[in-house]
């Protein structure tokens, strides 16, 4: 029973959707003339899609606009500007430690993501396949571990770490945030595990392959799209983490992008505001740039995660 | 060892299978290696964590000095502080007006975008980058567009002869409640639609068309079809949604640190200010303790609630 639920949920369900797409539009859609989807289609989804894009919007151009036309609204028009300038960039770039800053959380986000992605396949294959003893409430247990949330565990984790000797270094970081990684890629990975066929794993096994090798030559290539999807959910988890990076981390020089913005870019200074959206316009660029390339994996964690 | 590998090899000496041999294919042995590292990391940062909070709970413990039990002296001091319950108060208003209204925005804009549409699948692209954009950096850029001086919003409005002078949004009790669930909604609707839309793709348009050949409206498709399909990824988006919203942090310490007058104190900030900033582990602990109640109780509802649907229509998962 479960087995045909996962394999329902985990098989693509992109080849039902463009059969629906695809009936759609001959069926029933010429019921809708050009007006009538005008209102009650592209209008509201045209406000909802400005309201969500302003604020990039005004980041970006925030950021290269002259100080003096950020705070004189009245002569020149706050929307646009024809003098762009790349002196809060430079100014980020060269005065500040934003490079530094910027290093760490690839390098915080790189090691935590590999860590749990080499634990979660592990684990999951391990649930999925091995079927040891109690298998499915390991797995009900670290579904269970994906709903504890940060913010209820930062206070005795800041002891923990304390008592760990990890208190102000990069590890405090590299090790915390695979509790929050592992759950949800051992999830998902477990997904595209079940659809895995298991016969050629047994296969595999007749010829003498050991589990280890199983997994390393049959099942991981098998996996790629799976492997993708979680490397970059969690690679994005990571860049978006806050409460930790700011409870066990004070050294500025070891500090993430999100927490060195907060604490250190943010001074008395009125003309603070154009530095500021450029180090949030720079610090998400490195995300947007890798969630361009994979979208379709992006949206099947998501959706992945959230149907198993 | 096949039979052809060992006939044209010398053969070998048939060696007697040692416990070790049974060992390394036994499923519990192997499965108990290939769990280590996941279990080490949950076992020593999570599970350990999460019983010392409660246990933190009941200590007198500072920043930097271990308690002594203390037994329920932090949760009675607590219930006598009024900041306490307003910050529950808070936390209470902005999870359910946020998750209420993201849900409604969140499916409607499923809804739209589920219809056939020219670059469908950039629009999509584009709808879900509030969600990619970290937290914080877009709370930066909401705290800016929020400015009481230079917002842009309180200018355009200016502009349009509406108000007559600029908005207070984050310096008045009120207008800063509802700036910062505005925010939470703007950063939630993204993942509650996307994750909608692959649900509502699933369901297939006979049933549509079905029911336009028997008179129904727009409504009553989406009230008799779209609705109890949709039931079970309902109850998992919105539990989440609920969750993520309700220990919310990033958000509110960004733009208002839990100001004007802790008008903003959500559980996890108001915590955050008393073990860290001022020192009182125990009672911060003691705080964060007490949201995992509330906690449950919200999943409960939210899991339950649109979950017995699903057992009404004894229909399978999907």
């Amino acid at each position: 029973m479960t087995d045909v639920l996962a394999e329902k949920a985990a098989r693509p369900q992109r080849v039902i959707a463009q059969d629906a797409v695809a009936d759609h539009s001959e069926g029933m859609s010429y019921l809708h003339s050009l007006p009538r989807r005008l209102v009650t289609l592209y209008l509201p989804l045209g406000i909802i899609l400005f309201v969500l894009l302003f604020p990039f919007y005004w980041m970006a151009l925030t950021s290269v606009k002259p100080d003096e036309q950020l705070l004189d609204m009245d002569t020149y028009s706050p929307f646009w500007t024809w003098s762009p300038t790349l002196k809060h960039i430079t100014k980020l770039l060269f005065d500040t430690q934003y490079p530094t800053w910027l290093w760490n959380t690839m390098l915080v986000a790189t090691c935590a993501t590999a860590l749990s992605i080499f634990a979660s396949v592990l684990a999951a294959y391990a649930i999925v396949r091995l079927r040891f003893r109690g298998a499915t409430v390991t797995g009900g247990l670290i579904f269970l571990a994906y709903l504890v949330p940060p913010s209820i565990l930062f206070i005795p984790l800041s002891t923990v770490v304390f008592q760990y000797g990890l208190f102000d270094t990069p590890f405090a970081l590299i090790l915390t945030y695979p509790t929050i990684l592992i759950p949800f890629s051992t999830w998902l990975l477990m997904g595209y595990f079940k659809t895995i066929p298991f016969e050629l794993e047994e296969c595999a096994l007749m010829d003498g392959a050991s589990r280890w090798q199983i997994l390393i030559k049959i099942v991981l290539p098998l996996a790629v799209p799976g492997l993708i999807s979680a490397f970059i959910f969690c690679f994005t988890l990571c860049w978006n983490e806050f409460i930790y990076a700011l409870t066990f981390i004070s050294t500025s020089s070891y500090k993430t992008v999100p927490v060195a913005i907060v604490t250190a870019l943010v001074d008395g200074d009125v003309y603070r505001w154009g530095s500021l959206m450029a180090g949030a316009l720079i610090g998400s660029l490195p995300l947007v740039i890798l969630y361009a390339f994979f979208v379709e994996h992006y949206v099947s964690a998501m959706t992945g995660a959230v149907k198993e | 060892m096949t039979i052809a590998v060992q006939s044209a090899k010398p053969p070998r000496e048939i060696r007697e299978i040692t416990a070790w041999d049974r060992l390394k294919v036994n499923k519990n042995w192997l499965g108990a290696w290939f769990m280590l590292p996941a279990a080490a990391f949950l076992i020593l940062f999570l599970a350990y964590p999460l019983g010392l909070g409660v246990w933190l709970s009941f200590t007198d413990a500072r920043l930097g000095r271990d308690g002594v039990f203390v037994g329920f002296e932090n949760y009675v001091f607590l219930s006598d502080d009024p900041i306490f319950w307003l910050s529950v108060f808070n936390t209470i208003l902005y999870t359910s007006v946020a998750s209420i209204i993201k849900f409604a925005i969140g499916l409607y804009l499923a809804l739209l975008l589920n219809e056939n549409l020219p670059f469908k699948a950039l629009i999509r692209a584009i709808v879900l980058i509030p969600f990619i954009v970290p937290t914080v950096l877009s709370a930066i850029a909401f705290w800016w567009l929020f400015d009481p001086q230079f917002s842009i919003i309180s200018w355009t409005l200016k502009h349009w002869g509406l108000i007559d002078q600029n908005i207070n949004f984050l310096g008045d009790v009120w207008n800063a409640r509802w700036s910062v669930i505005f925010a939470n909604i703007w950063r939630g609707v993204p993942f509650v639609a996307i994750t909608l839309l692959a649900g509502l793709q699933t369901v297939s348009p006979s049933l549509y068309e079905a029911a336009t050949i028997d008179g129904a409206s727009t409504w009553q498709r989406f009230r008799f079809i779209t609705y109890p399909l949709l039931t079970p990824i309902i109850a998992v988006v919105m539990t989440f949604s609920v969750l993520f919203t309700f220990t919310d942090f990033q958000l509110i310490w960004v733009m208002t640190r839990g100001g004007p007058v802790n008008a903003t104190h959500l559980m996890a900030t108001f915590s955050y200010q008393r073990a860290i900033m001022s020192g009182y582990l125990g009672e911060g602990a003691a705080i964060s303790t007490a949201m995992i109640p509330f906690l449950l109780g919200a999943i409960m509802v939210s899991w339950f609630g649109l979950q017995r649907r699903k057992w009404q229509q004894g229909g399978d998962n999907d």
